[in-house]
């Protein structure tokens, strides 16, 4: 049988505006043949969690640029947690400053792109890093 | 003699040894090797051109320019609380700027207190939180609002913000025809770019059109709206489309104003604009000086314009935050000095250069002030303020400013064929557009067929990183236990009157304007303010088109 398309969840976190990055992500990893869905902007936490949970993603892209990613990230993450679920990929975009991509990849955040990442490489690190389950 | 400019090509032009495939602007416009009065046939000073300060004004809006008076250097600052950012408006006050500019952070600016859920993590951030008139009175506590020219950057709570500075003002003892100073108010490129709405367009324009009607009566050394053309650039925009979708967005305003009954020349000299710089250097000088002649031609030929003053494009610039890079931050610097050049070359009247910082951060002090040093470089020793419009008359820059010109007013067209630009914005046009102008720049910036010096070419291991601006956690926290503070504190009967005051000029068709101003009186907050407008206007929702 064959293997189904990875679904991944693009998706805007709180307040935040900017979504230049995001939508040219979600139509590179489109284009490159994954099933993406688009959140859109103004996205809470749990809206975030509710949306993987209904369209049974494989990986959550996050893309902030406000600066309340050290709180806005472990929200999602939580709120993943409360739904029972525990094997999605998660990665990120935007405006992070070095030290605090360290803390985020500790608290389970598998890869962080910052400014300069081509679509190429994410694209390329998706289909390396994401299987669906 | 000399050949015409084709039989040099075909003869002459070594079209072999050219390093590039094609040479193009950063909005990939196909530029000529050179340019010659061959491409600008019929071209005569005074049918093409004309004197600065002259309709339509390409050469500027002034006769003396520069000489008569610099642009005003107005560097955007705004982080944490009122009192971090009133220190760093004085910081640059003192250091030589000549008017200030706010930057809110998301919950101010998206309608929500700093108590409020949808404010975690944000409070303080992305510029200043205020939440009620005491943030607005410690924001600008010792600042002469009578003599200092002060732009607000937010949009879809302007009227709350505005009705607050007003209150602020009449405190200073300030009349407000006396008050000189911009709020952006220009909820259009909101849905075309920047994206920051409660309400959908047609609720959102009567408020804009509210404040352009109170303002031209009461307050009318203000300017009520910033038509900006900046944030569209910045989400991915070509030249040229920055340029049509902003004019675009002020025929929608002047259109509404119109429609409610307003003479046109009792509102138009106050609009404003504010627009990119980016890094083409030849396509943003022709770029403005398109902008000055269109914005002319619409306002005298479309709606009849006859005070010369409602027919001058006046203009904020800023360098192009999306041109920097995190790698290599020093570079910025060179950026921003090249745009600034641009933007001063092309005859802006006010100007924010960014700091090397901003790919990461919030400007350092250390930062801003390189940034507001290169405007006075500029001002003081490159010797172009002594001349206006220098580059007129080049004939690359006047083939450019046809071009740029001409391209614009057919989307222009295209906007009005689809039914105007609310209509335009419902049908996701200008939106579209930008989307697929920004993910063609990506890939070619992908393939290398455009260069980011540091990203995609030169790259260094990084060195260490610079001092970045952090903003304390403990803000939120403190600011949300201040508003919280606040509201058990104020007269109960008061709000409750106040706000519903609101909700009924809401609801009905009287200008919101005056209830706004009593209700910030009353420490009535921009959450409660929105909410309202939430519950009569409605709650707009992002189309999430990829």
């Amino acid at each position: 049988m064959a293997e189904r398309r990875v679904r991944i969840l693009v998706a805007k976190p709180g307040l935040d505006g900017h979504d230049r990055g995001a939508k040219i992500i979600a139509r590179a990893l489109r284009d490159g043949g994954f099933e993406v869905i688009y959140t859109g902007l103004h996205q809470t936490p749990e809206m975030i969690a509710e949306t993987a949970l209904q369209e049974d993603v494989d990986a959550i892209g996050l893309s902030i640029l406000s600066g309340a990613h050290m709180a806005l990230f472990p929200a999602v993450i939580d709120q993943l947690k409360q739904r029972g679920i525990t094997d999605v990929v998660l990665f990120g975009g935007g405006i992070i400053p070095p030290e605090d991509v360290l803390e985020l990849k500790r608290l389970g955040v598998s890869e962080m792109f910052t400014p300069g990442a081509t679509t190429d490489a994410i694209v390329e690190w998706v289909r390396t890093h994401v299987r669906p389950h | 003699m000399s050949k015409s400019k084709a039989e040099w090509l075909a003869a002459r032009y070594p079209r072999d040894a050219d390093r590039l495939e094609r040479f193009s602007t950063v909005s990939d416009m196909d530029v000529e090797p050179v340019y010659t009065p061959d491409d600008l046939p019929g071209w005569q000073y005074d049918r093409a051109l004309e004197h600065p300060g002259e309709y339509p004004y390409t050469r500027g809006v002034y006769p003396s320019m520069y000489r008569g008076r610099l642009w005003t250097m107005r560097q955007f600052a705004g982080f944490g609380s009122a009192r971090d950012t009133n220190e760093r408006f004085q910081f640059l006050l003192g250091q030589g700027q000549t008017g200030l500019s706010t930057a809110f952070d998301m919950p101010t600016l998206m309608g929500y207190d700093a108590d409020h859920p949808r404010a975690l993590g944000e409070v303080g951030r992305e510029g200043v939180a205020v939440s009620s008139l005491t943030d607005m009175e410690e924001l600008f506590s010792g600042i002469p609002l009578g003599d200092v020219t002060v732009s607000m950057t937010v949009n879809c709570t302007a009227g709350t913000l505005l009705a607050m500075y007003l209150a602020v003002a009449e405190r200073h003892g300030v009349a407000w025809n006396r008050l000189g100073g911009t709020i952006q108010n220009d909820m259009f490129k909101e849905f075309i770019a920047q994206k920051e709405w409660i309400s959908p367009p047609q609720p959102s324009l009567r408020v804009v059109v509210d404040m352009m009607e109170f303002c031209a009566a009461e307050a009318p050394r203000w300017h009520p709206v910033s038509i900006s053309g900046y944030h569209i650039r910045e989400a991915g925009s070509t030249a040229v489309q920055e340029l049509a979708f902003t004019l675009a967005d002020g025929i929608g305003y002047v259109q509404a104003a119109v429609d409610r009954g307003l003479d046109v020349d009792s509102f138009a000299p106050r609009l404003s604009f504010f627009f990119n710089v980016h890094n083409d250097f030849l396509e943003e000088i022709a770029k403005f000086r398109a902008a000055r002649r269109l914005w002319a031609t619409i306002m005298r030929e479309r709606f009849g314009a006859k005070n010369p003053r409602s027919l001058m494009l006046r203009t904020h610039a800023q360098t192009a935050g999306c041109s920097l890079t995190a790698q290599q931050p020093l570079n910025n610097v060179v950026r921003v000095a090249i745009q600034a050049l641009a933007g001063v070359l092309g005859g802006t009247q006010s100007l924010h250069t960014n700091s090397m910082d901003e790919t990461l951060a919030l400007p350092s002090e250390q930062a801003v002030l390189v940034a507001l040093r290169t405007q006075q470089i500029i001002a003081e020793e490159s010797g172009v303020t002594n001349v206006a419009d220098p580059l007129g008359g080049s004939y690359a820059i006047e083939a450019l400013t046809d071009r740029i010109e001409r391209e614009a007013a057919a989307y222009i067209k295209k906007i009005d064929e689809l039914g105007g630009i609310v209509r335009a914005i419902e049908l996701g046009f200008p939106q579209k557009e930008i989307a697929e102008a920004a993910y063609r720049y990506q890939q070619q910036l992908d393939r290398g067929e455009k260069v980011m010096v540091g990203v995609n070419k030169y790259i260094v291991d990084e060195g260490p990183p610079l001092e970045l601006l952090r903003v304390d956690p403990k803000i939120e926290r403190e600011q949300a236990e201040r508003v919280r503070r606040r509201k058990q504190a104020r007269n109960t009967t008061r709000v409750q009157a106040a706000l519903t005051a609101v909700r009924e000029a809401a609801r009905g068709t009287a200008n919101l304007m005056p209830p706004l101003i009593a209700a910030v009186k009353e420490e009535c907050t921009v959450g409660e303010i929105a909410d309202i407008f939430r519950e009569v206007f409605g709650v707009y929702r992002d189309p999430a088109w990829i």
